[in-house]
């Protein structure tokens, strides 16, 4: 066990000041007490294999319904009600100049409170603690609806819907100190009280969520413990931001698999020229397939106390898994003040490229190569990063050719400016033969 | 092909060899957009422009991003040959039908990034036929600029098929290597579409490969200069026919944007994404004095029987009429004073006098610098019958609003601080 000094890490947005006190109940909570005995509105999603080969019946929600009007519509409404700590959208947001197209955003009401951590950091696997706080605490005017799998073939929404004993609830709610409009987290089955933890079936909860709301835009994201996770309790991130992360833009490298062992459909990649090593999960036969991959990837990690944050991108057709060390590095004092200084603790959003700075000078003086400092801190060394490599791969049963060296994917031919279409040489008839 | 800032490439297919992406898209083209589309290019250059962009040889879409969807409103026969699809299964259409499962996504999200920074973009990609099998294309694609506006009028897409590459004998001994990149690349001044007809240098084996499986397996596949060169050759013809046919008319275009055409307060990245909102609704541009309409969607449009170009520009009131409740209006201006949001309800009156009751919902929209820049007001006809699926008349507008909010706010970041 690591010895470990105090640092100040963000504590859950959801906490109160000091008190500790159990919340009494008939306060309309998300635990056992409260939730079976709820209404809530809630959609249910087509329970069918292959979501993404599908398009939707005529009588069916269409489209866009379930990430406009259902997650943002509600979503404002909560803003209209007040229930957010600061208006989000009035925090300024620019992109950082240079190759990589960092975005920056000035937050300066999301505000660390210096105390203690909750949990070790140590430990990417703790047990939940229903002492701590934890979401079935959240009243439940901040649950935006429901969300699971139908007993249809047909995407439905209820405007309330009787929670019920039989199954416990996944629940859409408001991050109340949101870093985009939309903020958003999936808690899978709230009052069973999961740990922060990922298993196979939470796990094709998110990525379903992702496919459901149909946008490329709109990402979800996990960490685990030790890599800032603020709350022991089950959850994902998701918001929407209409640009790519400079994460989906960097090049990747396939990673070739000994033939006949892949036959979940799964391609798996390495970043290249990324400041953070990671890899990146594509296709599968089905959803459940690449959910799986990706589960059985995490929970390696999970067992072998190595902390990791997880992007679903591209509606869910790229996942990417980056293995992480800052929260080590931070506790042996390895990170310059410099860095500690502007506060950001690498999350899953920084880590994509989303930078929430709290002060107004580190937004005015961010630059590409902050970030990128910021951001080498959090990624493993590349001897470290092959051994966890190694680590998942075993896991999930695959075995890396060694003798194909596949080509890094060039993304474009040319990238032309308006101008190149002016002027061209003419060709030599004939045929050419070029070496 | 083009992809739009929505929903992902449809057809993750079980196997390879399973049917046409379109197979489970039985619905054509909207019906709504059916007049939009047929007028697009005529609006802008004349009736006599299709006949003239017939005679271009090649494959080539020209699709126009101020029609909610970014449909499809041209293909050239060249196109329809190489794909499989006939006219009507293609117009009216976005382009991410011709994307598959194994289509790259980066490549995919490429081509969403240039239509919306509006520059030009090209890139190798695989695209599917109708009869489902993949092939790969060079993707040539760039805007058209109205010059008087300075806002893409259209984008064309070329498409030059790249052939799988022949062979040296020497290389057969090699494991398969399917970077696409082989060490000998054959190109000959017969246009080819299959593999077979090489062969100008006998000492050149041929290696076909008709596996689908192979063919997906493959991560890229460079195009060659006269490939490259072949593009620009047919978008400089498209780009000059566009240019001429569009003086008849007045609207004329250029493969610039102009710069004194000043910045207009909709992008046309903006216009996109607000035109996959399906509900009644305008923008106005506060920053302009008589705060004018710059935004109206199709559905507000057709609630009040105004054309598009009779209500942007405009100020926002003239809805109201005789009967409107005057303390309504009081509450709805002060609520923008306040820089609130207000829901009420009032009469207000279409292009043909009837009148209506209006549900109606205004809010004050921020973009990335924090600051007010638009307001976005819903409409709502009472009497209006639609499923609404579950949703509250209220919180289908209050969705209005979400949506609009993100557009604004994501499509309006720039690099740098802002120093206002």
């Amino acid at each position: 066990m690591m010895t470990m000094t105090r640092i100040p890490t963000v504590l859950s947005n959801y906490q109160e000041d000091d008190s500790a006190e159990p919340r009494a109940c008939g306060r309309n909570c998300l635990g056992k007490c409260c939730l079976p005995v709820s209404k809530l509105p809630l959609y249910s999603f087509k329970g069918d294999a292959n979501p993404r080969n599908s398009s939707a019946g005529t009588d069916e929600p269409p489209p866009d319904f379930f990430l406009n009007n259902l997650l943002l519509g509600q979503w404002e409404d909560r803003m209209s009600r007040g229930l957010f700590r600061y208006d989000v959208t009035a925090c300024e947001t620019n992109v950082i100049p240079g190759g990589c197209g960092f975005i920056a955003q000035l937050n300066e009401g999301r505000r660390l409170k210096k105390r203690p951590t909750e949990f070790r950091i140590d430990r990417v696997l703790q047990p939940f603690d229903p002492a701590k706080f934890n979401f079935t605490k959240v009243g439940q005017e901040e649950v935006l609806f429901c969300f699971g799998a139908g007993k249809d073939r047909k995407a439905r929404f209820l405007e309330s819907a009787t929670v019920g004993e039989e199954n416990s609830s996944n629940v859409v709610a408001i991050n109340v100190s949101p870093i985009e409009y939309g903020h958003v987290l999936l808690i899978p089955r709230v009052s069973d009280c999961l740990p922060q933890q990922i298993d196979p079936n939470s796990f094709l909860l998110a990525l379903r969520m992702a496919v459901e709301a149909g946008s490329p835009y709109f990402r979800l994201g996990y960490n685990s413990l030790g890599a800032f996770a603020t709350i022991n309790h089950l959850h994902f991130q998701a918001y929407f931001l209409s640009m790519p992360f400079p994460v989906e833009r960097a090049s990747t490298q396939r990673i070739p698999v000994a033939k006949g062992l892949c036959q979940s459909g799964v391609n798996i990649s390495r970043l290249l020229n990324y400041p953070v090593r990671g890899l990146v999960y594509e296709g599968g036969n089905s959803l459940r397939d690449l959910s799986d991959v990706v589960s059985k990837s995490c929970m390696c990690l999970q067992d072998n106390n190595i902390p990791f944050n997880v992007l679903i991108s591209d509606s869910g057709w790229r996942i990417f898994l980056f293995p992480q060390c800052y929260a080590e590095k931070q506790a042996l004092g390895e990170v310059s003040q410099e860095l500690l200084d502007t506060q950001v603790n690498p999350a899953v959003w920084e880590i994509s490229g989303h930078m929430v700075l709290k002060r107004k000078k580190d937004f005015e003086e961010a630059t590409e190569q902050y970030a990128l400092r910021l951001l080498a801190e959090v990624s493993l060394s590349k001897a470290r990063f092959e051994e966890v490599k190694a680590y998942i791969f075993d896991a999930i049963e695959l075995a890396e050719s060694v003798k194909e060296k596949m080509e890094p994917k060039k993304k474009k031919e040319t990238l032309f400016q308006s101008s190149a279409l002016a002027t061209h040489h003419h060709l030599v008839e004939g045929c050419l033969v070029l070496q | 092909m083009l992809a739009v800032l929505t929903a992902p490439a449809i057809g993750r297919r079980a196997d390879s060899t399973s049917l046409s992406p379109l197979t489970s898209l039985t619905e054509l083209m909207d019906p709504s957009l059916r007049l939009p589309v047929e007028q697009s290019l005529a609006a802008r250059y004349s009736e006599w422009v299709a006949e003239a962009l017939d005679e271009i040889q090649g494959c080539f879409l020209i699709t126009d991003p101020d029609i909610a969807g970014h449909p499809i409103v041209f293909a050239s026969r060249g196109f329809l040959a190489m794909s499989g699809y006939s006219l009507e299964e293609v117009l009216g259409r976005n382009g991410r039908i011709f994307q598959g499962a194994a289509t790259d996504r980066q490549s995919v999200m490429e081509i969403r990034e240039a239509i919306r920074e509006e520059r030009t973009l090209q890139i190798s990609l695989l695209n599917y036929r109708k009869d489902g099998t993949p092939h790969w294309i060079l993707f040539h694609l760039f805007p058209v600029f109205g010059v008087e506006d300075g806002r893409v009028a259209h984008f064309v897409a070329v498409q030059v098929p790249i052939p799988r590459r022949s062979r040296c004998l020497r290389s057969l001994a090699e494991n398969r290597h399917e970077g696409g990149t082989g060490r000998f690349l054959v190109a000959c001044r017969n246009e080819f579409r299959s593999d077979y007809k090489l062969g100008c240098n006998p000492v050149v084996e041929l290696f076909v490969d008709v596996d689908n499986r192979g063919l997906e397996a493959e991560e890229s596949r460079h195009a060659t200069e006269q490939e490259k060169e072949k593009a620009c050759d047919a978008a400089n013809s498209i780009l000059s026919t566009l240019a001429h046919y569009s003086k008849l008319t007045g609207r004329v275009i250029s493969d610039k944007r102009r710069s004194e055409a000043g910045i207009s307060a909709i992008n046309s990245s903006l216009v996109i994404s607000l035109g996959r909102i399906k509900q009644s609704f305008v923008l106005t541009d506060i920053q302009l004095p008589q705060m004018p309409i710059v935004y109206a969607s199709d559905e507000f449009l057709n609630l009040t029987g105004y054309s598009r170009h009779e209500v942007l520009g405009r100020e926002c009131w003239f809805l109201n009429g005789p009967d409107t409740d005057a303390d309504v209006l009081h509450q709805i201006r002060q609520s923008i004073q306040a820089e609130h949001s207000c829901t009420v309800r009032l009469l207000n009156y279409r292009k043909d006098r009837s009148s209506f009751w209006n549900l109606f919902h205004i809010s004050p929209v921020r973009n990335a610098s924090g600051k007010i820049a638009f307001y976005v007001s819903v409409q709502m006809d009472e009497n209006a019958k639609s499923n609404e699926h579950g949703l509250s008349p209220h919180m289908r507008q209050l969705g209005v609003v979400g949506a609009v909010k993100v557009a604004v706010r994501s499509l309006s970041m720039c690099a740098g601080p802002s120093r206002r």
